[in-house]
């Protein structure tokens, strides 16, 4: 049985099947992302997938979230969240999709439509899923995503 | 140029051409990423933006290629910031904070060895000077200090909060890159905390402390609670004051820097202290607006909650950062008498661990000349003074590591590195006797 829930396309996109990755706490972007960022042209050490890396939200930390569809219900933390977003995107290495409970912050806003106007490896971004999308969906979960920002929980 | 794409924002005669490529490909693209930005917030108009700039990315780190192939981008279209800009700090000063060969070759070779590279980027794009590397760019001696009601195009979230909260300026917590496609445009979309309603608190914060609350732990438990939106903070001018004297500012730094990191505030009313809770009073406090009540028992809860990410958490504790955000001109005086009372209550002439406190190059040159006895003490107790950002130095695995034992008394250095978190008078305890 499928659930089907209603938000506001921000980057509109199609996703078929996407794995969900679930965080009921803000993503701090930065926290997230900055360890494979940072070590990802170091030879033998650099990833091509984002392990996230903060400490302070279990929901994320040490899971793979590259491809993925997150699902969150907004960002948090520093104002270089924009451009990480917009980096990991760039480096092709990005979630497949953000799907927020919330509407979209200003800085998870900004890494978004950066990477969907100056690289070819768009972020789908949905908002204002609302709060039962966040209580009804499960690390693990298949996700379809619509361009009109209807999206399918199997 | 963009014909095809549809977007909601009522643009001028102007704005329109440059976003149909009136002023280059290049200029046509930031527009479209503004209006974009503004679109996804229901944003009406573009507004003037009024003060200098600030941007929050100050590293040329390898992996941040794509960034530095927007500003070689910009720069080839001829793109610049009108007026002059500051920048978060540099990450690496190897005259003042030492590295070992192993740990100089991660910095040069693999993480910032664009640095150079960056800074000519920086450069043609308009940046202030050499000494522009601060997060504390609205400090008096660096010469971007917006004033009251001023629109900003701002990145670095301890600095826009400041700038929103203290100063009474109107910026919303805009990302890298962003905030330079602002600078450059001369003009933000308007929403948010550039709008009277979006400056309006949802939470009542309700201080009940018996003493004075540790500025990086009230303001930990604040972010964490109320998240992105603003608090209206009462109780807290009884510990502080009414004025904004020197002191009052570099507590609010503090704590507005833990709000920011810790959550994403990026506004905060202080009752009877900040600009518009003085003006306004509670008619900034929304109707249903929720309520947060923090006692010393909750301050102590939060503080005992940080994880500790060292591998060994017993090891002794071998690097202290001091001064994330960059501490004032005041506040690296007041470090000074801290570790000379502790110094002489331990009957010791030096920290016992590797101490650095960081600040803005400008504070540094000012409290070398017009505080000489004070920056030659703090010398001679073994504490090394630099303008870099400790943050950007922990990101070298062999300088930041799980094994590097930092200890802090930044909760945002906590929050994005292993570095330990200590209140001020704990942290200069350990420092003096060099274990926990």
């Amino acid at each position: 049985m499928s659930k089907v829930f209603k938000g506001r396309p921000v980057v509109a996109g199609k996703i078929s099947k996407g794995e969900a990755i679930v965080s009921h706490n803000g993503v701090n972007t930065l926290a997230t992302f900055q360890k494979t960022a940072l070590l990802h042209d170091i030879p033998l050490i650099g990833k091509d997938y984002v392990i996230g890396s903060d400490q302070n939200n279990p929901d994320v930390f040490g899971k793979n979230l590259t491809g993925k569809v997150l699902c969150l219900p907004q960002t948090i933390g520093s104002t270089t969240g924009g451009m990480v977003l917009y980096t990991v995107s760039a480096l092709k290495i990005s979630p497949s999709a953000m799907l927020f409970s919330q509407p979209i912050d200003s800085l998870a806003a900004a890494g978004v439509i950066l990477a969907d106007v100056w690289t070819d490896n768009s972020i789908v971004a949905v908002d204002s899923l609302g709060d039962e999308f966040l209580a009804y969906v499960k690390d693990g979960m298949k996700i379809d995503v619509a361009e009109d920002g209807t999206v399918t929980v199997e | 140029m963009n014909e095809n794409f549809n977007y909601k924002m009522k643009l001028t005669d102007d704005e329109k051409a440059i976003l149909h490529g009136s002023k280059g490909e290049t200029m046509a693209k930031v527009m479209k990423t503004l209006v974009l930005y503004g679109d996804a917030f229901n944003a009406e108009r573009f507004v003037p933006v009024t003060g200098k700039g600030h941007l929050v990315t100050s590293f040329g780190i390898s992996v941040l290629k794509p960034v530095f192939s927007i500003m070689d981008e910009l720069i080839k279209a001829g793109l610049k910031v009108d007026e002059s800009f500051t920048v978060d700090p540099r990450p690496i000063d190897y005259a003042n904070v030492k590295c070992n060969p192993l740990q100089k070759i991660v910095f040069n070779k693999v993480l910032y060895g664009m640095q150079d590279s960056y800074e000519v980027q920086l450069k043609k794009l308009g940046i202030k000077d050499n000494n522009a590397f601060t997060c504390a760019s609205y400090f008096d001696e660096v010469g971007n200090t917006p004033k009251k009601g001023d629109i900003l195009s701002w990145a670095e979230s301890s600095a826009v909060v400041f700038a929103n909260s203290v100063l009474g300026a109107r910026c919303n917590r805009n990302s890298g890159i962003i905030e330079l496609f602002g600078s450059i445009l001369g003009k933000v979309p308007e929403f948010d905390l550039l709008t009277d309603e979006g400056r309006k608190a949802k939470w009542i914060i309700e201080v009940k402390t018996e003493k004075k609350p540790e500025a990086q732990v009230l303001g930990s438990a604040i972010g964490m609670k109320v998240m992105e939106d603003v608090p209206y903070v009462k109780g807290l001018d009884k510990f502080i004051g009414t004025e904004l004297t020197d002191d009052a500012k570099a507590y609010l730094k503090d704590f507005g820097a833990a709000t920011a990191s810790n959550g994403a505030v990026g506004l905060y009313h202080i009752e009877n202290l900040t600009p518009e809770a003085k003006e306004l009073g509670e008619d900034l406090i929304v109707e249903g607006a929720k309520t947060y009540v923090i006692d010393d028992a909750e301050l102590e809860r939060v503080y005992k909650s940080y994880p500790v990410m060292w591998k060994d958490k017993n090891a002794a504790p071998k690097l202290c950062f001091i001064g994330c955000p960059h501490l004032s001109y005041a506040q690296l005086g007041e470090w000074c008498e801290r570790f000379e009372k502790e110094l002489k209550a331990q009957g010791k002439s030096k920290v016992g661990i590797r101490t650095i406190m960081t600040t803005a190059p400008d504070v540094l040159e000012r409290f070398k000349k017009e505080n000489k006895s004070a920056y030659d003490k703090i010398l001679s107790f073994g504490i090394k003074i630099t303008s870099i950002c400790p943050l950007m130095y922990m990101n070298n695995p062999l300088c930041g590591g799980d094994t590097s034992n930092v200890i802090t008394c930044s909760n945002k250095l906590r929050t994005y590195t292993t570095a330990r978190y200590f209140t001020n008078d704990d942290i200069t305890r350990i420092a003096v006797k060099g274990g926990i």
